[in-house]
């Protein structure tokens, strides 16, 4: 191994770090505010790219169409838990939020898609389509059952993930597809080359990072998700909504995995079914800074991400054997510095 | 044995031999049935593993593939016979879940699940990758099974095989819960705590737990290696893991009955999805994977136990099965208890610290055998952590715990137990699906021995019913002899609590530690209870007791110590702490 290589190594090992910091982040948010695991997160990575892709093409994706049909089930699951206590104004709200916006994101998308507008607005376009998804997910699935276990969530979850993945396989199918990137354009720095996707990549993360910590510092909604994962209970009693907490997590949620989908779409050829083994990845990471950490659970990320690209390098057979198991010793580390603890119920 | 309890299962028995040679069985029909055994099999372990254990595997299909790949390798390489590479399919996969347990079980809860999902995606790839396991293509030409020099390739054969298979799996399952190690593993879920304060090995009867659940799995991998002549790595896979979790969560995942009907209800169902929904909906597509997740996510909104519960509800299949105590057998052996005045547990500058709070703070009193001692103080003083202290739940900050003479320091609570120390706890901690009796039994968990696999071969009975003849005593002693087959949660709280002291005579324990014992009982209640205590003071048992109750520990304790804020307030004979103006004033506040 040269220099070149180790620096290519290295390069590709950051760069897929940075999209399993991001989901990461959005995994260790999503359980701190809601309990729930999010293994379906890999599946809106997955949507994001091959929507980007199909709007790179200049068609329009499936996706749309399973934007509307989540919408109008978070609709009807709602208004099914509102018959008791019927509010107007209540309805109207989440009619707006749940049937109207879908409409006009898919009549967006059917007016702009043929005229092919430019990469940044086929990605916001892309982003829209996907990111409502995940808090219509949350209303359908987790939301009547907020109370349950940890453990029953995950289960939850899995059926979840299944719902997405045959999903995908419906409104994509099973062709993979590759979209183009922000940038062309390829820096040389010494003995590295760098492309300019990469730097997108990097630059984005490192942006969404700084906003996310704004976002939990300095505004009210971010302060009441915070609350909200200290101490449900708590936060209730103060008047945070922990339904709507729950609704803004999975938003963001949706966001970042919508958008890790858009950054990998240029650089590899994604599936139907490639989203899994991405999130696994985040977990991964997310996982080894304990479910608690942002900070640690982007370096854990980026780790994850080296592993990754040397062991494509020095056993590409056993590259997802290695990466997988790196948890173990980290969970030993874990449980060997913390005993063993009473589960919870 | 009494034949009775054979009786059924061999009538099942010959039922399964017999059922697929009926004629005009559509062959289609039985092959079906194959599956559903062998999933059957996986999910009954997984009962005991996530359902009754409450330890949530999403890897369990690799131990299927430690079975299969173990008998297709011997048998397809190497030429062994299947019979002879069962023992050893079932040896590979049980080691490989104690080198995986030993890693992975000290986790808790998610962790552990997520724990478990990250090595299935691990085997299921170094199954796809080894040359040694075939890779992607997997083993092919595996003999079938056969006996004598008859080959059991026809479906029909396989059915009676995998399905004595099962019947065998059921057996077991049912014998290991309803033993000493089996309650070992229920009284999990009571919270580990409660079952290390009397005796049980918690990670060891987790990893039973564990290891049972694989070794199920590699028996139901070593029929499907036989029944399916190949094997590939795409049915060991983690979504093969989650399929079975389906299952078991599906049925219900707390009842043998619920693993054979989500076994059933998911093959079928995954079958039917399969003809069916491509010819409705366009060839394009995975829509069972659709509909089985959302039918996953509905049931569980619905339905959290599983479809078996509602099932035995319907055909009253619940009814109380009482269980037999045989009210001649002889004692269990008795330590012998020191004489009245010897000290018991002598506490020197006992202290804990939480971070900056110091929980207790140089705390000393002494306690002898025949003396009840009251520890009394406002709420938060610091009197249930001094508890978790001296049981070896926590360990202490500083000073010293001595109990018969023997420092305690270090010891972890089930040592603590062994030594004769037993306890009730604040906060009532019962095996809520158990019964009374049961959860009575595991306060003799110590005085047993039977492991495992005499609980499997029914070799523990003898020892039973020592110990359920132990538990009916100590139950009829507070009084509860009539609620014995209950379970332990529909008791009122007071009961639940006396209950706890019932578990905890059956450890026959030189020291006892109630923690509120008389919080929730009625007048008459309180009396009972107080007669019982004063007859185990003149048995020799030293007593401490927690108490918000003034008149009851005023009247029966030989010696009060008051705690306030972690530190030792006052200490001498009921009415002297009664009149002392420290302890007035800690109670009621100043006067000034």
């Amino acid at each position: 191994m040269d220099t070149t290589i180790l620096l290519i190594l290295v390069q590709d090992g950051v760069v897929n770090g940075a999209i399993y910091a991001l989901l990461a982040l959005s995994l260790v948010l999503v359980f701190a505010v809601t309990r729930v695991v999010f293994i379906p997160q890999g599946e809106l990575v997955a949507y994001g790219a091959l929507t980007y892709a199909a709007l790179d093409a200049g068609t329009l994706p499936g996706s749309v169409w399973l934007l509307c049909a989540l919408g109008a089930g978070a609709f009807a699951a709602e208004a099914w838990r509102m018959r008791r206590r019927w509010r107007t104004r209540a309805l109207l709200r989440l009619a707006a939020g749940t049937l109207l916006l879908p409409a006009v994101v898919a009549g967006l998308a059917m007016l702009l898609a043929p005229r092919r507008p430019g990469v940044a607005v086929e990605a916001l376009l892309a982003l829209a389509i996907v990111t409502p998804m995940a808090p219509y997910l949350y209303r359908i699935a987790f939301q009547p059952m907020a109370e349950a276990s940890v453990l029953t969530l995950l289960i939850a979850a899995v059926g979840v993930h299944f719902v997405l993945l045959g999903l995908g396989l419906v409104f994509f199918g099973p062709e993979g597809s590759r979209a183009s990137g922000f940038s062309d354009a390829v820096f040389s720095l010494g003995a590295l080359t760098v492309q300019g996707q990469a730097v997108w990549i990097a630059g984005l993360t490192v942006a969404l990072m700084l906003a996310l910590s704004g976002f939990f510092e300095f505004t009210l909604f971010g302060r009441a998700l915070r609350a909200t994962a200290v101490n449900r209970l708590g936060a209730r009693l103060v008047g945070i909504a922990t339904g709507q907490s729950g609704a803004i997590a999975f938003t963001l949620a949706g966001a970042i995995g919508a958008l890790s989908g858009v950054l990998i779409a240029p650089l590899a050829t994604i599936y139907y079914d490639s989203g899994f083994l991405i999130g696994l990845k985040g977990f991964t990471a997310a996982i080894i800074a304990g479910l608690a950490s942002y900070p640690g659970a982007v370096l854990a990320a980026v780790l994850v991400g080296l592993v990754e690209s040397f062991s494509a390098f020095w056993a590409s057979a056993f590259k997802e054997v290695i990466v997988f198991t790196i948890i173990i010793p980290v969970l030993l580390w874990r449980s060997w510095r913390h005993g063993p603890t009473e589960d919870e119920e | 044995m009494r034949p009775g309890p054979l009786r059924l299962p061999l009538l099942l028995a010959a039922g399964c031999a017999l059922l697929p040679w009926l004629p005009g069985l559509p062959p289609y029909w039985i092959t079906l049935a194959d599956y559903i055994g062998v999933a059957a099999i996986v999910a009954v372990g997984l009962v005991v593993l996530t359902g009754v254990g409450g330890m949530t595997s999403f890897g369990q299909a690799s131990f299927l593939g430690f079975g299969a790949y173990a008998t297709a390798i011997l048998s397809a390489r190497y030429g062994v016979s299947p019979w002879l590479a069962l023992p050893v399919s079932l040896a590979v996969s049980a080691a490989a879940a104690l080198l995986i347990g030993a890693v992975t079980l000290r986790l808790s809860g998610h962790y552990l699940a997520l724990g478990t999902l990250a090595w299935g995606v691990a085997l299921y790839y170094t199954f796809a990758n080894l040359d040694f396991f075939g890779r992607n293509d997997g083993i092919a030409g595996i003999a079938p099974l056969h006996v004598g020099g008859l080959a059991l390739v026809d479906p029909r054969w396989s059915f009676t095989v995998i399905w004595l298979g099962v019947g065998l799996a059921v057996l077991a399952t049912r014998n290991l819960l309803d033993s000493r190690a089996g309650r070992a593993i229920r009284a999990l879920r009571g919270g580990a705590l409660a079952a290390a304060s009397f005796g049980v090995d918690t990670p060891r009867a987790r990893m039973l737990a564990f290891v049972y659940a694989a070794v199920l799995a590699a028996f139901a991998g070593w029929l499907y290696a036989h029944l399916q002549r190949s094997v590939n790595p795409t049915p060991f896979g983690i979504n093969a893991s989650i399929e079975y979790l389906l299952m078991a969560v599906v049925g219900g995942a707390a009842h043998i009955g619920g693993a054979l009907l989500g076994a059933a209800l998911v093959t079928v169902f995954n079958d039917l999805l399969q003809d069916w929904l491509p010819r409705l909906l366009g060839h394009q597509g995975n829509y069972e994977t659709i509909v089985f997740g959302a039918v996953l996510v509905l049931v569980l909104q619905a339905s959290p136990q599983g479809l078996w519960p509602h099932l035995a509800r319907l055909w009253r299949w619940r009814a109380p099965v009482r269980r037999v105590v045989d009210a001649a057998a002889p004692p269990l052996p008795r330590r012998a208890l020191p004489a009245r005045g010897t000290p018991i547990l002598e506490v020197a500058g006992l202290r804990k610290n939480f971070g900056g709070l110091v929980a207790v703070g140089g705390l000393d009193f002494a306690v002898a055998a025949g003396e009840i001692v009251g520890l009394i103080g406002p709420n938060g003083a610091g009197k249930s952590t001094t508890f978790n202290l001296l049981t070896g739940v926590a360990a202490a900050s500083g000073g010293s715990v001595r109990f018969q003479g023997r420092p305690l320091a270090g010891l972890p609570a089930r040592a603590v137990a062994a030594l004769g120390v037993a306890r009730s706890f604040q906060h009532v901690r019962l095996v809520a699906g158990m019964s009374v009796i049961e959860n009575v039994a595991i306060g003799a968990h110590l005085r047993g021995h039977a492991g495992a696999f005499s609980a499997l071969l029914r070799t523990d009975r003898a020892e039973e019913t020592l110990l359920f003849a132990e538990a009916a005593r100590q139950l009829a002693r507070v009084g509860l002899a009539e609620a014995a087959d209950r379970p332990a949660d529909s008791l009122a709280l007071g009961q639940q609590r006396i209950v706890e002291i019932a578990r905890a005579l059956c450890l026959d324990p030189v020291l006892l530690l109630l923690d509120e014992p008389a919080a929730g009982l009625r007048h008459h209640e309180k009396q009972a209870l107080a007669a019982l205590l004063t007859r185990l003071r003149e048995e020799g048992v030293a007593i401490l007791l927690v108490e918000h109750d003034m008149e009851f520990v005023m009247t029966l304790a030989d010696r009060l110590v008051v705690m306030d804020f972690g530190t030792k307030l006052a200490e001498g004979p009921p009415e002297a702490v009664r009149r002392d103006p420290a302890v007035i004033e800690a109670y009621l506040g100043s006067v000034a």
